[in-house]
């Protein structure tokens, strides 16, 4: 008896935290990836996925694929640009408010930030009608439209570039100046530096958190719900709409879905992580 | 979404190079370009309710709607039972595996990244597949448990930026030592967490806090999908039937945001007693 106490006290801080996990987390995982693979008689079955390949939810995936990497890659480059220009393009003093801002950006996201961009750039927006009243230039009359493909991926920018500035800026600060300064007497040029010394090791957090992005993003719906409203049928608006039930299909639709969305990021997020343990070797 | 890295202490300055090249004033203008524009621009617009110049008018009538009152004041309590809830969870775990379970760290490291892996969603609907009034924990049987299940549900949306923030409260402290001293002056686990281990990670604590609650304040999903009258689905609500108004409460929120971000930075920079030298 005393000993099944010690055990208990042993454990006795982490068994919360697990049946908490247990319940909240993995219970309700399990029941979308088993319901995913189940007929309606509990049978096990194939056929709950194969209803995935019905072209309007293949072009919805395609659709949240392509925002999702779009988005991804852009912030990557920008953010990229952005942190560069900071550590190593003689802005030192823009790094605490950049970092400040960045972190205040990256928790901005969802239904406000769809409002400020329509505020923005809608038909009726601030820059819009500026633009028209001041320089005579309708953005919409040349073609511009906020509530489309690629102002979601414009929008979606604001909290991804952030998020890549908030991790990469460590990670440049990991690059030594050694490494710099070995490559100029070796008669490296800034260019040359940056291509065959520093990009090389900065790869595997480049790629990770492009990863990190990508699955950001493809997770997303209320930013895509406030700026389009259903008009880009994203994977997760379809979800939402099946599991809101406004859209009458087969209930098993929706296991699917999730399943599919669980098996991209999971990808994702395991590139991320792998990506990650390898380049903080370098950057310690 | 939240940002994992929270703005990281700066490193010693790495010695700037006297003039700044074009190249790099360019990226910062151009990003400063589409930072701040569409905060001028929200602002602007959030203005413009009454037709002959600018006005607080959307402000006042946002902040006298009753529904915008009870939807905030929902997630508002909302968020602070996720903290609450968060901090208990997380705290006593992250102690226990630095003091007698490092080798389930992974375990545990795993399962709080897990909610960044699955989308929410996903966790959403499995809530509304597992706690229906056919399962064995029918909370979605009733309002309060409706709403008890919302609480879970922000605590695991927490689970990353808690686990994080406490873990590295507790890396600074010589968490062992404190323990024993503890124990061996007779006090009981509950003291020590809530007397000691609490009040010494407390700015951790504060710092994981306001991040929670500036995601639960503007959480969407999970608070439409268990059709909570929650702040989220109030937004988008009025999102579709205003003008003005949804411009004002971006403005709003981002202030909120920026206020909970302040005051996570600051909530890091407390003084902490009994630290040891390291």
């Amino acid at each position: 008896m005393g000993r099944v106490w010690t055990q208990v006290a042993a454990w006795g801080g982490v068994i919360p935290f697990l049946l908490f996990a247990v319940i909240f987390l993995l219970l309700p995982t399990m029941n979308i990836i088993i319901g995913a693979f189940q007929s309606a008689d509990s049978a096990f079955t194939l056929s709950t996925l194969a209803k995935l390949f019905q072209p309007h939810l293949v072009a919805s995936f395609w659709l949240s694929i392509k925002v999702s990497l779009l988005s991804a890659a852009l912030g990557v480059l920008c953010g990229f640009l952005i942190a560069v220009a900071i550590t190593h393009g003689g802005l030192p003093a823009w790094r605490d408010p950049v970092l400040s801002f960045s972190g205040v950006a990256a928790n901005f996201a969802g239904v406000p930030l769809a409002f400020a961009f329509i505020a923005t750039l809608g038909r009726l927006g601030f820059v819009t009608v500026l633009l028209r009243d001041w320089f005579g230039i309708n953005i919409y009359g040349a073609g511009f439209n906020l509530i489309s493909f690629w102002g979601l991926v414009f929008v979606y920018l604001y909290f991804q570039i952030s998020l890549m500035i908030l991790i990469i800026i460590p990670a440049l600060d990991g690059l030594r100046r050694e490494w710099r300064e070995a490559a100029e007497i070796l008669g490296a040029s800034p260019l040359q530096y940056w291509r065959m010394v520093a990009l090389p090791v900065l790869f595997p957090a480049l790629l990770g958190t492009f990863a990190l992005l990508f699955a950001n993003s493809f997770g997303a719906i209320a930013t895509a719900q406030a700026l389009t409203g259903s008009s880009q049928s994203l994977i997760t608006v379809q979800l939402f709409a099946q599991i809101r039930g406004d859209v009458l299909q087969d209930p098993y639709v929706g296991y699917a879905i999730a399943f599919g969305m669980i098996v991209i990021t999971g990808v994702a997020n395991a590139v991320y992580i792998i990506l990650r343990s390898r380049s903080e070797a370098w950057v310690r | 979404m939240g940002a994992l890295t929270a703005a990281a202490p700066a490193p010693p300055a790495r010695a700037a190079r006297a003039r700044s090249p074009v190249w790099s004033r360019v990226c910062v203008g151009l990003g400063l370009l589409y930072f701040l524009v569409p905060l001028i621009g929200m602002f602007e617009f959030s203005l413009r309710k009454r037709r002959e110049g600018y006005s607080f008018d959307a402000y006042t009538a946002v902040l006298s709607d009753p529904q915008f009152q009870a939807t905030f004041l929902y997630s508002v309590v909302m968020a602070l039972v996720t903290i609450v809830m968060g901090t208990l969870l997380v705290l006593p775990a992250a102690l226990w595996v630095r003091l007698r379970l490092p080798k389930l760290r992974p375990v545990i490291e795993f399962i709080t990244l897990l909610p960044l892996v699955i989308p929410v969603i996903v966790i959403a609907f499995g809530y509304i597949r597992q706690f229906n009034t056919s399962s064995f924990l029918p909370l979605l049987g009733t309002v309060s448990g409706t709403n008890l299940l919302l609480a879970f549900g922000y605590s695991t949306l927490a689970l990353p930026y808690m686990y994080r923030a406490i873990d590295n409260g507790l890396r600074t402290l010589d968490v062992r030592t404190l323990t024993e001293a503890a124990l061996s002056l007779g006090a009981g686990w509950g003291t020590i967490i809530f007397r000691i281990m609490v009040p010494n990670v407390l700015s951790a604590i504060l710092s994981g806090a306001f991040l929670t609650f500036s995601i639960v304040l503007g959480e969407y999903v999970f608070a439409a999908l268990l059709d909570r009258p929650a702040f989220g689905p109030f937004m988008i609500a009025l999102g579709g039937n205003r003008a003005y108004e949804p411009a004002a409460l971006a403005v709003i929120t981002f202030a909120i945001t920026w206020a909970c971000m302040g005051l996570m930075s600051l909530a890091g920079r407390l003084p902490r007693h009994a630290r040891t030298p390291r």
